[in-house]
């Protein structure tokens, strides 16, 4: 009998669904304005993204390679998120994620593969989870923000990693690029069907899984459910908030490393400071969209693969800038903020 | 009274939710000048109908005459341009907004350009013509509930209702605001305003009402007018054949000599809100002490201090006899400590969660399985169905999430849930707060027979008839401090009641 009024309505997943078709299509509705206004043809220029992407092998493949680290970073902010945490610093933990995978493959590169490719992954998960937990500690304190110093730790990840590649680490071989020596052949993932598509993919599927079973089934999923849905009665009934600040930050940050690791191990095959084109940022943007489901996170993953890859379509079909893409980004968050209602 | 035509009638009003008949051809009127309570049980369908006439909900069927027009009332919007407000029980004002902010948010028509004097001055006319006296300019957040209540009529007035429905008013205010609202309802009559007034306390009816209309079971029971109705007779209404029982005082002499439950010493807080100061306090097992105040004077800190949630910045904490002084939250409640909040919907239940789950967080770890990975449902239910027959109590339904059962449900889930542990030692804020006649009782007798199968409780309450009828031992709080203690049988309401508002004892 206590007020009932101000609670959201729930709708039923498929009116979910084709709302979200809906406010997705009118994003693409006003990008194809943009291109018009750029003397383009938005319906070619639609239609060579897809041919170019979906409906293509080798296209596909590559919208998959892509969708491995967007997952991840995209897993790095929802987990956090159950608990009212907003992890922003996808991009410096994949960066320490990358970073701490090549120091294993480097110092340990005389290890057989089945040793050193776990080694690589679990000291990538390190990394990431490391750097995460410097923002777990301090918001679990009550020092800092975990949105601010994520944000801010992004820069310094990045620095640390031109460090490395700048200096100590730098491969003598190469000139003068920045870049690390190759990782031997035992350090890089293993990838399927001749493209490009790595492990990485089917460690991304089992996170989805493990995510969803953890939330759904066990004593600590309930527990993070409670908190996110009262966090005072969480307090109240004994929960150590605290100890799960840190390890769901940990577990994101290892989860953006593992994306680091991915693009180190098997699509650079070295280290470099242009490790990453803002995967990080498009993984919290994808989390946003879904909203933290884990399916809604794959589906758009994919939407943002596509256009991703769209953007390259763009600069070389339509000689448009491939940067014009983050307009259509931009357009997607949009429709999904005005999807929320203002608390 | 009745010659006058009245200002809302609502015909035949039947409204179904999944699983419930929440309204079932239900007639209302209100006539303007009269103050019209709305009497029932929990669930009985009283916030229902008012949520109909306010636009909250629409009606299956039924129709909704106003003045001598038939209206559609599709949202709170239409309501309140037809002069209909209601007060929630929770308010709605924005914290950091002052009194005149507040108030001018809610007005029709605001203008671009806000001339916050005008709006004072208004507001300081009508308080004053109503006995509604607040500061106009004062913060939200430093009022106190009586006065926050005060501006949300306040509201209601400056926007022209003329019928205003107010959703359990009394719950939250303390003996002499009570007193203060029924003087200001009494004003509101004699200006021709209509007031509902939704409450299941039959003093408070008996007190104030005009006329009495009784629910039970989504129908209407009776309409009365005040000559007409006793107090035995609004019950009968209420309960239909099955009469809810007396609270039971049955008592078993104190074990003075047991080691106490709980001790604190000269304890200390500092922090938000009030502070403790040099509290001293004992509870030894099969002892209830009940804790008397106005409310804000350091009651939540004090149940908060002794859950662990809030630091002691001074003094010792001795639980069972070990030092629990720097104890966290769950070692406190896994060695059987129970705590039952004042706001169970805000600091002990998780709305989107449903019944079961929320029992379960009881005590994650004792209902966890294989290290933690599944949790064992079938137990949850076992202790969940239990519990709640030892507080003979009817079954939740336990797939349905928290958040959307009704208050005293929420009351009630918060009651089973924590009791369910066996605990040693009870701290119960305002444990029958929202719960109807039966429930109360209900929960009166449950707390009575923990204390004596060897319990100790602290029981803090507003209702000083339930401290003296419960409590082996009474304390005062007032500012944060214990300003008196004594036997129920050796003072008197009277006594403790001028130790609750800052007067010295024995004078």
């Amino acid at each position: 009998m206590a007020s009932a009024h101000a609670r959201i309505p729930r709708h039923s997943s498929a009116r979910a669904m084709l709302r979200a078709t809906g406010l997705f299509g009118l994003a693409f509705v006003i990008f194809a304005a943009v291109l018009l206004a750029a003397g383009k043809d938005p319906i070619r220029a639609y239609r060579d993204i897809l041919s170019s992407t979906l409906v293509d092998r080798y296209g596909f493949s590559e919208v998959l390679v892509k969708m491995i680290p967007l997952m991840l970073t995209a897993l790095a902010v929802a987990i956090p998120s159950r608990i009212w945490l907003i992890n922003i610093g996808g991009e410096g933990q994949l960066y320490m994620g990358a970073l701490f995978a090549t120091w294993a493959a480097t110092y340990f590169a005389a290890l057989p593969a089945w040793e050193l490719l776990p080694l690589v992954a679990a000291l990538g998960f390190l990394g990431g989870g490391l750097w995460a937990a410097i923002s777990g500690v301090m918001r679990a304190y009550g020092w800092v923000s975990e949105t601010i110093s994520t944000l801010l730790l992004n820069y310094v990840a990045i620095l640390i990693v031109s460090f490395f590649v700048f200096g100590p680490w730098k491969d003598p071989e190469s000139a003068n690029y920045p870049q690390t020596a190759e990782f031997v052949a035992a350090a890089r993932l293993p990838t399927f069907f001749g493209t490009r598509v790595h492990l990485g993919l089917l460690i991304a599927l089992v996170a989805f899984i493990v995510y969803h079973v953890v939330l759904t089934r066990t004593r600590w999923g309930l527990e993070i459910r409670a908190m996110g849905g009262n966090m005072e009665a969480a307090r109240r009934s004994g929960i150590a908030i605290g100890r799960y600040v840190l390890v769901l930050m940990f577990i994101g940050g290892g989860l953006a490393g593992l994306a680091g690791v991915g693009e180190v191990s098997a699509i650079q095959g070295r280290l470099r400071p242009s490790l990453s084109p803002g995967y990080g940022y498009t993984g919290f943007l994808i989390s946003w969209i879904a909203g933290g489901n884990p399916y809604g996170i794959v589906a758009s993953a994919l939407l943002m693969a596509v256009i991703t890859a769209g953007g390259d379509v763009l600069q070389m079909a339509h000689r448009l800038p491939g940067s014009v893409v983050n307009i259509l980004m931009a357009l997607m968050l949009f429709v999904v903020l005005a999807r929320r209602r203002v608390p | 009274m009745h010659n006058v035509e009245p200002l809302v009638a609502l015909r035949g009003i039947t409204k179904s939710f999944p699983g419930i008949l929440a309204n079932d051809r239900v007639d209302f009127d209100v006539y303007p000048g009269e103050i019209h309570a709305l009497l029932g049980e929990n669930g009985a369908g009283k916030s229902t109908l008012v949520k109909v006439l306010y636009g909250i909900h629409q009606a299956d069927t039924g129709t909704i005459q106003f003045g001598d027009r038939a209206v559609q009332i599709r949202s709170p919007h239409d309501a309140r341009r037809l002069g209909i407000g209601m007060v929630f029980q929770q308010f709605t004002l924005i914290p950091a907004l002052s009194v005149v902010e507040n108030v001018a948010l809610f007005l029709p028509h605001l203008p671009a350009v806000l001339d916050h004097g005008v709006i004072a001055r208004r507001i300081e006319e009508v308080s004053g013509r109503y006995g509604l006296a607040v500061d106009p300019w004062a913060p939200a957040w430093r009022l106190s509930v009586g006065e926050q209540q005060k501006v949300e009529i306040l509201k209601l007035l400056l926007a022209r209702s003329r019928v205003l429905i107010l959703d359990e008013p009394t719950r939250v205010l303390v003996p002499h605001e009570i007193d203060g609202l029924f003087r200001v309802l009494a004003g509101l009559r004699e200006h021709g305003y209509a007031v509902v007034f939704i409450t299941h306390k039959l003093p408070e009816v008996l007190t104030c009402a005009d006329r009495i209309t009784v629910m039970r079971g989504g129908t209407v029971a009776g309409t009365l007018v005040r000559a007409e109705a006793t107090e035995r007779g609004l019950v009968g209404l209420m309960f239909g054949t099955a009469w809810p029982e007396e609270g039971s005082s049955r008592r078993e002499p104190i074990r003075e000599s047991a080691r106490p439950l709980l001790e604190l010493r000269e304890v200390d807080t500092s922090g938000d809100g009030v502070s403790l100061r040099q509290i001293t306090l004992t509870i030894a097992p099969g002892e209830i002490v009940g804790v008397a105040g106005v409310s804000g004077n350091g009651q939540r800190e004090l149940g908060d201090v002794i859950l662990g949630l809030t630091q002691t910045a001074r003094g010792k904490k001795i639980i069972h006899g070990q030092d629990a002084t720097r104890w966290s939250v769950d070692r406190i409640r896994r060695s059987g400590v129970a705590f039952v909040p004042e706001d169970p919907l805000r600091m002990l239940i998780v709305p989107p969660l449903s019944v079961l789950e929320n029992m379960a967080l009881a005590d994650t770890r004792k209902y966890a399985r294989h290290v933690g990975l599944t949790v064992d449902w079938i137990a949850v239910r076992r202790d969940l169905e239990q519990s709640t027959r030892r507080l003979a109590l009817e079954m939740l339904p336990p797939a349905v999430p928290a958040g959307t059962l009704s208050g005293g449900n929420v009351q009630r889930l918060s009651l089973v849930r924590e009791l369910s542990i066996d605990p040693r030692l009870i701290v119960a804020l305002y444990p029958t707060r929202g719960l109807d006649v039966r429930g109360a009782t209900a929960a009166r007798h449950l707390l009575l027979a923990m204390r004596n199968r060897g319990a100790g409780e602290l029981l803090i309450s507003e209702d000083l008839g339930e401290l003296f009828s419960m409590s082996d031992r009474l304390i005062v709080l007032y500012r944060g401090r214990i300003v008196g203690e004594a036997r129920p049988k050796d003072t008197t309401v009277y006594e403790i009641g001028r130790l609750m508002t800052g007067g010295v004892a024995g004078g």
